[in-house]
């Protein structure tokens, strides 16, 4: 049986329309709930912040009860509490930070504020290990696109060598969805769509991918995409979806996988992290896996149900600070939409 | 005070209006009747930093009263209406309270935090923000219209002899005499744990008109009473790039 001793690290995550629980003990997962009010959104086409909140007010105390219940613990068990305090939506975000304030204050235990961006790298500590002295993370998703150094993750030593200046990768799915009459959220459904597809059918363009920085730019992507499609229409040919699909998400995985690796090298790091629901993307993985391999970095990616937003990122972070003697945060800990990097939520 | 054991200790709370407002009361049943004790009240005008304050006002008001969060027995929260964003800060920390410690949690319509303890025929009006407000009407402390959102002139049709709260000093203008200044701007955290408990109109509760019917002013389930729909557009078919 494994060493489970240390201390009970609940984790709380609203930071978008996922409600988020874990619980993590010594390195490990002990137990998890989630709750998501994507369907609710689905027919916006893009998260409703106003539905986000109020969905987890809804969700909260059911899901911290099944995430205790997985864990065979009571309330009482627990440790210390972490919460994201940013970046995500501002209501959804004081959802999550007044739930964590409540059980930090009525279990009389410490509170942990944590950067959701390096939640999402702390995460991969679970399946992985301990991370490297040095590594660069590349996060994607529908909230974020962002190329990280990190140096110390409890610390909250981490800069942002580059993001998007437009659209998230995942916001870059969502919109090709529609346009080619997939539903919301786009990933998953442009993921199968494109099994069979030529990814070399179409040459969609690389937003930012030969210039100098590690920043990204998906909206020109997504209006090629557009403007193809309905050039087909126009000429009344029917639209090769799997094609489009198979090639739109090349040109997405290509870009990420180019600079990130890039990204690796420049900083002299031997590591590369994705995080992220995008990280979950079949081609992005292969993509980056056989340039890792030619560039002679290691490449770790969590399993995709720590990849996309949960609580237990959220504990795992927490639990590292904790573990690094990390003051912890005080109970009128604000919520910070737009959290920067660089330093802890305070 | 004489107390009759067994006795409750409530922590209430109400973020539904532009303050938070906390209390610890300790509630008592024997064979005098019930007796309630305000052990402590704090406030504090938030504005819109709900989420920073209260927290650090509940560990205060705890403080102030000498009880240990443990001791809690119940809690008592003001569910709106109110401006979403803060009252969901009251609604999330009253339900992990309670998860927490193991503890019923009490919703009470918040308009009934102040409505209730007023005689006469008198309108609460909170602000809705966007040019309307949060309404209830009473008589003699019983809630007999309402909670709803409207224009403020809608108040002017009640039939009331006076409009308190803070929807009444920020449209005092439009409800020409009625307004009054005077009363309650915040919903009472004392009155939040009494309506929890279900004692509205109960002998020996202080300073209440002593006629609200339990069928209008008993302890709903801590939900957020929201009143209005979200923000959100559905969207039309995709739009073109190409003209
Ligand atoms: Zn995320």
């Amino acid at each position: 049986m494994r060493d489970v001793t240390g201390p009970l690290v609940l984790g709380i995550e609203t930071s978008c329309d996922e409600t988020g629980v874990g619980l993590v003990r010594a390195g490990t997962v002990v137990g998890q709930a989630l709750a998501s009010s994507v369907d609710e959104h689905a027919r916006f086409g893009g998260v409703v912040p106003e539905v986000a909140a109020r969905a987890h007010v809804e969700a909260m105390p059911g899901t911290v009860a099944a995430a205790l219940a997985a864990a065979g613990a009571s309330p009482a068990d627990v440790d210390a509490v972490a919460v994201t305090a940013g970046p995500g939506l501002a209501g959804a975000l004081l959802v999550g930070l007044a739930a964590a304030k409540a059980y930090a204050l009525a279990l009389d235990v410490p509170l942990f504020g944590v950067n959701h961006l390096a939640a999402h790298v702390a995460v991969d500590t679970l399946e992985h290990g301990p991370l490297p002295e040095q590594c660069v993370a590349l996060l994607v998703s529908g909230g974020h696109t962002s190329l990280l150094r990190v140096d110390d993750l409890a610390r909250g030593e981490l800069a942002r060598l580059g993001s998007t200046v437009d659209d998230a990768a995942g916001e870059a799915f969502d919109k090709v969805a529609r346009v080619l009459g997939l539903p919301f959220p786009g990933g998953p459904p442009i993921d199968a769509a494109a099994v069979g597809g030529d990814p070399a059918y179409v040459h969609f363009p690389r937003g930012k991918g030969s210039d100098a920085t590690f920043d990204f730019s998906f909206s020109g992507l997504k209006t090629a995409v557009a403007r193809w499609v309905e050039a087909r229409e126009r000429a009344g040919e029917p639209v090769p979806v799997a094609h489009v699909a198979a090639s739109f998400r090349e040109a997405v995985a290509d870009v990420l996988s180019a600079k990130a690796v890039v990204a690796c090298q420049d900083a002299g790091v031997g590591t590369l992290v994705i995080g992220g629901g995008v990280a979950a993307n079949a081609r992005l993985r292969t993509l980056a896996e056989q340039r890792c391999e030619r560039a002679g970095v290691t490449l770790r990616v969590p399993r995709p149900s720590l990849c996309t937003d949960n609580g237990v990122m959220v504990a795992a972070l927490g639990a590292m600070q904790a573990a690094a003697g990390v003051t912890p945060s005080p109970l009128d800990l604000s919520a910070d939409p737009g959290l920067p990097l660089g330093g802890r939520a305070a | 005070m004489s107390r009759t054991l067994p006795s409750v200790l409530v922590l209430a709370l109400d973020t539904s209006s532009a303050a938070c407002v906390a209390a610890v009361v300790e509630h008592a049943e024997g064979h005098a009747g019930r007796r309630e004790c305000v052990l402590a009240q704090r406030s504090v005008v938030a504005g819109r930093r709900h989420g920073e304050l209260l927290a650090p006002l509940l560990s205060s008001v705890l403080a102030d009263a000498g009880q240990q969060v443990h001791d809690v027995d119940a809690v008592a929260v003001g569910v709106g209406p109110g401006p979403f964003t803060g009252l969901r800060v009251g609604v999330v920390t009253a339900t992990a309270l309670g998860q927490a410690l193991g503890v019923p949690v009490h919703g009470v319509c918040s308009l009934d935090a102040i409505g209730a303890a007023l005689p006469g025929r008198v309108a609460v009006a909170g602000d809705a923000r966007r040019r309307e407000v949060y309404w209830a009407a009473y008589e003699d402390g019983k809630r007999v219209a309402g909670p709803a959102v409207d224009r403020p002139q809608v108040l002017l049709e009640l039939g009331v002899d006076r409009v308190v709260g803070a929807g009444a000093t920020l449209y005092a203008e439009v409800l020409s005499g009625l307004a009054d200044p005077t009363g309650p701007q915040y919903p009472s955290p004392v009155l939040v744990a009494h309506l929890a408990l279900g004692t509205a109109g109960a002998a020996g509760a202080e300073g209440l008109p002593g006629t609200a019917g339990p069928d209008r002013l008993s302890p709903a389930p801590p939900i957020p009473l929201y009143l209005r729909r979200p923000d959100a557009v559905l969207p039309g078919p995709a739009k073109r790039v190409t003209a």
